[in-house]
């Protein structure tokens, strides 16, 4: 907590989960359900000489967003790098069957997923992947109830793993410069593949195979942000009254952007290949420009779709 | 069990299945009734490539633009997700999430979805394959995972046999068949020695549950008992209006 | 996992209206402090896990020195620690009542 700033001013990378929340709802609105004090702790931590979290990484709750009611759960990157385990997952399952119950019941009606995380906890490696599997599920029901489910990246912990599967699994997709997204992180396909697949002590080319700009030239994100807690939720209140179905017609549209995308890029292993295809002027020097800079740039045609 | 053998003893009635490009098949089996079954699948243990989950999402799809409710089999022999710097430059969480929605997808809209594992998988395949369907039948060589003990050990820092000594007493983490049942990730394990046919019209005229009962299942098993009275207490107090 | 646990008398409650507030992360390195007025009004409490054991001296040896500069009386703390410092232990409890001179 760095209580120097007011909530919405605090940069999204260094604020936690809690203050997350403060300065992207309304002021003061947040309600948490199953807060630390009910000690909703893992109980598989502690032999593996790990100490817990009262609310095991992910703070989950109702507030309103402009005005609007919304459910909101936010991982904390934090503790264990904002892994699912079985109580963090199960909280979050909860959290969007609520969602889905409520839609015709005059509930909110949308969700916000501030994402933080390397994928599933292995100490917990069932528990959690199963917990992912859930939450995939109780997301497209959800959707199709017709909730609109906002992803927000920009932790520390990027969104890896099952977490990049769930991101995708989302309405919207908000990031920032510092969003990792994938599903095996770099250190895991180095390990595997070796230094020549993916060297992931160079951090400039983690960032153009995972970040928030390729993520969004491409159409993995739908909206690009300063870091700002302000800045994510401006785009979460401009986001929620949009957001694409999901119906048969969403996953055909999917379908053909996706085989577009293999068609057009398919070769490329870097992604100054796909900025030059994509026809950016300076497809080098991505990582220089300014968020101005980047946010003023003309957008090639796959960034926008309502194909998710 | 090799694809062929697991096919015809599921189908004596007849099936059809073509390969893909890429380690897939896709076709139909038929019931001694004549009912015809969708068969899609990711086989020859081959690494989940965003290549081939398009090319099985396309299936899928293909299956729920026919119309009707054709019951679809997902065979699963894969890996984990392909590990390449490609892939991941080009969303390979993308292309998982979007396998994972249309088999979602398609039990929503009335395909009855199961998913049959008679090999590997691990990690993000698992995920986007196996466990994106509504039940989840193993055979006996069946060989899921999520991360392998030696991995495990590394990120935990936990030595290797101190680990697999864990593993005796609680299913949370530890590779294979019997944990992933006991946590409620598989349905049903099927008997290899006894026809498939009779096994699989059983799983197929089984009630489903309306919605996913995973959790519960767990609980039952005794092999997670938090994951269903944490959602449903987090369900009920979130909808609470106060 | 070390438990340690220790009890001070208070001369005042603590202001405000709070009935809890957490701050800090479980990570290594660092601490969660969670604070609730759950006590008697000249009575407060420390409860630490710790997942790294055989500090139960320092631990209680801050624990009582924040106590002497104060003792929080009525509030409970419940301390989930990753191997933090002592100045950062003290640092967290001294936020944890701050946070709790507030009123909601």
């Amino acid at each position: 907590m760095t209580g120097l700033l007011p909530a919405h001013e605090q940069d999204w990378y260094e604020a936690s989960a809690r203050e997350r929340i403060a300065g992207l709802l309304d002021p003061g609105s947040f309600v948490e359900v199953l807060g630390p004090e009910q000690r909703a702790m893992s109980p598989h931590l502690a032999q593996f000489d790990l100490t817990g979290a009262f609310d095991d990484g992910l703070v989950v709750g109702r507030g309103l967003l402009d005005g609007k009611a919304v459910l909101i759960a936010a991982q904390e990157g934090r503790f264990l790098g904002g892994a699912f385990g079985e109580v963090h997952g199960a909280k979050l399952v909860g959290l969007l069957r609520a969602a889905r119950d409520g839609a015709k019941e005059g509930g909110p009606q949308s969700v916000l997923l501030l994402l933080d995380t390397g994928g599933v906890r292995l100490q917990e490696a069932n528990v959690g992947e199963l917990a992912i599997s859930e939450i995939i599920r109780a997301i497209v029901e959800a959707r199709i109830a017709g909730i609109a489910v906002i992803a927000l990246v920009g932790g520390r912990s990027g969104a890896f793993g099952g977490g990049g599967i769930v991101t995708a699994c989302c309405s919207r997709i908000v990031v920032s410069e510092h969003a990792r997204i994938s599903v095996s992180g770099p250190e895991v396909i180095e390990t595997n593949k070796g230094v020549e697949e993916f060297d992931s002590k160079d951090r400039a080319l983690v960032w153009r195979v995972t970040g928030g700009r390729t993520r969004r030239l491409t159409g993995g994100a739908d909206r690009y942000v300063k870091g700002r807690v302000q800045d994510f939720r401006d785009a979460a209140i401009a986001l929620v009254e949009k957001a694409p179905p999901l119906t048969i017609a969403t996953l055909q549209a999917e379908q053909r952007r996706l085989a577009e995308r293999l068609r057009l890029y398919g070769d490329a292993k870097d992604a100054p290949e796909i900025w030059e295809k994509a026809g950016l002027s300076d497809p080098t020097h991505m990582a220089d420009l300014t968020d101005d800079q980047f946010l003023a740039l003309p957008m090639p045609k796959e960034a926008d779709h309502d194909a998710r | 069990m090799t694809l062929d053998d697991l096919i015809a003893s599921m189908f004596p009635a007849g099936h059809a299945v073509k390969r893909g490009l890429r380690s897939t098949v896709h076709g139909a089996g038929r019931l001694e009734d004549g009912t015809e079954v969708a068969l899609i699948g990711i086989v020859d243990r081959t690494p989940l490539t965003i290549d081939a989950a398009i090319e099985v999402a396309g299936y899928v799809l293909s299956v729920i633009e026919k119309g009707g409710t054709t019951p679809i089999l997902v065979l699963v022999d894969t890996a984990s997700q392909n590990m390449a710097r490609r892939d991941e430059l080009l969303g390979l969480n993308e292309y998982l999430a979007h396998l994972s929605k249309c088999l979602t997808l398609a039990a929503l809209e009335g395909h009855r979805t199961i998913g049959i594992l008679y090999g590997h998988a691990a990690a993000g395949a698992l995920i986007a394959t196996a466990l994106s369907t509504q039940v989840l039948v193993a055979l006996p060589d069946a060989e899921p995972s999520v991360m392998d003990l030696p991995s495990i050990s590394r990120v935990t820092k936990l030595p290797l046999d101190k680990l697999t000594e864990l593993a005796k007493s609680t299913p949370v983490f530890a590779p294979g068949l019997e944990p992933l049942f006991a946590v409620g990730a598989v349905t049903v394990r099927w008997d290899a020695t006894k026809p498939l046919a009779a096994q699989l019209l059983t799983v197929l005229q089984a009630p489903l549950a309306q919605h996913d009962p995973r959790d519960a299942i767990g609980l039952e098993r005794k092999g997670r008992l938090l994951a269903a009275p944490i959602a449903a207490r987090v369900a009920m107090e979130a909808n609470a209006h106060g | 996992m070390e438990k340690i646990e220790v009890r001070g008398t208070a001369k005042r409650r603590v202001p405000g209206t709070s009935l809890r507030a957490i701050t800090g992360v479980s990570a290594s390195g660092n601490l969660e402090v969670l604070v609730e007025r759950v006590m008697p009004d000249r009575e407060c409490m420390v409860e630490v896990t710790t997942a790294v054991a055989g500090f139960g001296d320092i631990w209680r040896a801050v624990i009582e020195e924040f106590f002497e500069r104060g003792a929080p009386g009525g509030l409970r703390f419940s301390i989930n620690d990753g191997g933090a410092r002592p100045d950062t232990v003290t640092l967290r409890l001294m936020q944890g009542v701050r946070l709790m001179e507030t009123t909601k």
